[in-house]
């Protein structure tokens, strides 16, 4: 046994080639751990980055022109944009009226909750308070809203407004969250301008 | 002779005598498994024929939010025996769900998530999210309306998460709403990414089980007595005594699972509900908007919340809950047999209120049953929450030392 050792390890008394430098060892192991690491988070880049909206879905975002001049006092138009629906509906004067009857039972009544362009920050959620525009997506989970506008439609105390029918949550006429309900925000106003007094435009702002 | 030298030949190269031996022929398992204990085998029949069912609808389903409604309606009409094909699928969804509730169920009668147990527990619970995710990526593929808001609900919960959740809805659904994107990705996910996934997980709640060896409705420890050869006195091979019983439960079975796919597969709109026999429509809502059955009890404790983080949070709670349970019960025996009256209470009332929320969650909200729900929701929670001192504390049964 000795003399084969000795055939493979020329410097017996050498004893730093039989020892193991731990220090050296963890060293490697660390470093090598962590840059492993780093390049296998690197290499998730293409997995998680696929999964966003294509260049293709991005670009069928393009803003919308919606003619209004049909649209009678009362009605709501609905229209597809970004494949969500998006309401217009032409407010009539005692609709108008009676936004700031139920100021209390509303959550955020001054609309402080960034949920519209600072253009539509105001109470009737609108540039021209007589046509009222919004996302038809319940901030609650997504589910669209149905149109109530007639006083007492939903029982004695419906002012007018949209009722979502999955998990009960109510809207005023400018699209202001109730109290008490699942949703915890008012309904999105989407950008939008006006063209001329019966055109707007979905999708695109005034340019300043 | 020829074969058994081919046996030879095969046993010296793979381990498969060895293994038979070990989980079939010479696995020894209590002698007194009841009727609960046929729902193990039955979840691997029903897995089975998902699997297969599957596959085979994968051939003829179009996965394109332009097509894949009419696709439906094509294996429905044209497609030869597609009819059946797919109400054994829609139905073995329903069967999976029903058969892993009482599974589940039995777990928690005889305390089969105690100690030694709690990895089999944590690895069927994670078999049970796997499921779920499962039937939820599987109900958009049909397109329908009830598909479209189902998904469209269930993916806006993520944007509950404060700060992150809007852009983290918008990577999962891969457009500004659920699109053609959300289809296809949720194609990949249900053909092959989840089932892969579940697969290797009942591998090892198996292989986790033949460990421990199974529990039984004493929760008596058969391992304690033990004859000359080291096998225990109390159990009984697995193949041929549990294979041949198992035969008779899953013939059973069969034949009230047929009887569903042949003559009531939509099962009064709860295993297939008629909104969904439209196409789905971006723009509007249906009148009334429910998922399948069996996610009602965590959806009525969603909306009974009137916050949406709160509500997303409470229901995610709800079924996080259940993987703390070989931890809350501090009950010295196992078997709902041998404990005290509280347990026995809490069981009951848990299965109560599991059931009156899954009635709630098919019904329209009002005052009165969001009352209701709210009411059950606390006694879901309590149930766990209140387990380690009623467990703790109540008189309990001295368990035997052998099985009768």
């Amino acid at each position: 046994m000795g003399s084969k050792n000795n055939n493979i390890d020329p410097l017996p008394q050498n004893d730093g080639l039989d020892s193991v430098d731990e220090k050296r060892r963890r060293f490697l192991l660390t470093t090598s751990g962590i840059l492993g690491g780093v390049g296998a988070l690197c290499a998730l880049t293409p997995f998680v980055s696929s999964l966003l909206p294509s260049a293709s879905a991005l670009a069928s975002g393009a803003p919308i022109e919606v003619d209004l001049s049909k649209l009678m006092p009362g009605q709501q138009a609905t229209v597809e944009w970004r494949g969500k629906p998006v309401w217009i509906i032409r407010r009539t004067q005692d609709m108008l009226k009676h936004l700031d009857d139920d100021r209390e039972l509303l959550r955020d009544p001054d609309s402080l909750v960034t949920q519209q362009p600072s253009y539509a920050q105001n109470k009737f959620r609108s540039i021209n308070p007589e046509y009222l525009v919004l996302v038809g997506i319940c901030t609650h989970l997504g589910c669209s809203p149905k149109y109530k506008p007639t006083i007492n439609e939903l029982g004695p105390d419906w002012p007018g407004g949209f009722y979502c029918p999955c998990h009960g949550s109510t809207f005023d006429l400018a699209g202001r969250v109730f109290k008490d309900v699942p949703a915890p925000i008012n309904l999105e106003v989407p950008p939008y301008r006006f063209l001329n007094d019966h055109t707007i435009v979905i999708g695109e702002e005034e340019k300043q | 002779m020829k074969s058994f030298r081919l046996g030879s030949w095969i046993n010296e190269r793979f381990p498969l005598l060895s293994t038979w031996k070990k989980h079939a022929s010479e696995y020894y398992v209590p002698k007194n498994f009841n009727f609960f204990y046929f729902f193990g085998s039955l979840a691997l029949v029903i897995l089975l024929n998902q699997l297969i069912t599957g596959l085979w609808l994968t051939m003829f389903y179009t996965p394109n939010a332009n097509e894949a409604f009419n696709s439906i309606e094509y294996i429905m009409r044209d497609v030869n025996y597609g009819w059946l094909l797919r109400y054994m699928h829609s139905t073995g969804a329903s069967a999976f769900f029903i058969v892993i509730y009482l599974h589940m169920f039995r777990g928690l009668l005889y305390g089969s998530y105690q100690k030694p147990r709690e990895l089999v527990w944590l690895l069927g619970m994670f078999f049970f999210f796997l499921l779920i995710a499962e039937s939820f990526f599987g109900y958009l593929l049909p397109w329908g309306q009830m598909s479209y808001w189902g998904a469209q609900v269930i993916t806006s919960l993520f944007g509950a998460i404060p700060y992150i959740g809007d852009s983290l809805v918008f990577w999962i659904r891969g457009d500004f709403h659920v699109a053609n994107a959300t289809l296809q990705r949720f194609f990949a996910f249900h053909v092959i990414g989840i089932p892969l996934l579940m697969v290797v997980v009942v591998f090892l709640h198996i292989v986790a089980l033949h460990k421990a060896g199974s529990n039984n409705p004493e929760g008596i420890d058969i391992k304690n007595h033990l004859d000359d050869k080291g096998n225990p006195v109390d159990g009984i091979p697995f193949h041929p005594y549990y294979t041949i019983k198992d035969l008779v439960g899953v013939i059973v079975f069969l034949i009230g699972f047929f009887a569903v796919v042949f003559f009531n597969p939509e099962m009064g709109g709860y295993f297939l509900e008629s909104a969904n026999f439209s196409p789905a429509n971006p723009l509007t809502t249906p009148e009334h908007i429910a998922p399948v059955w069996y996610l009602t009890p965590f959806y009525t404790m969603l909306r009974a919340i009137p916050d949406k983080l709160s509500g997303v949070l409470v229901m995610g709670s709800s079924l996080f809950i259940l993987l703390f349970m070989p931890w809350l019960d501090k009950s010295p025996v196992r078997s709902m047999r041998y404990k005290g009256r509280y347990s026995k209470y809490a069981l009951m009332l848990f299965v109560i209120s599991f059931l009156v929320l899954g009635y709630l969650g098919t019904i329209n909200v009002t005052p009165f049953t969001q009352m209701l729900a709210r009411v059950f929701t606390f006694i879901y929670f309590a149930y766990f929450l209140f387990m380690p001192l009623y467990s703790r504390y109540e008189p309990y049964k001295q368990v035997p030392a052998r099985i009768k």
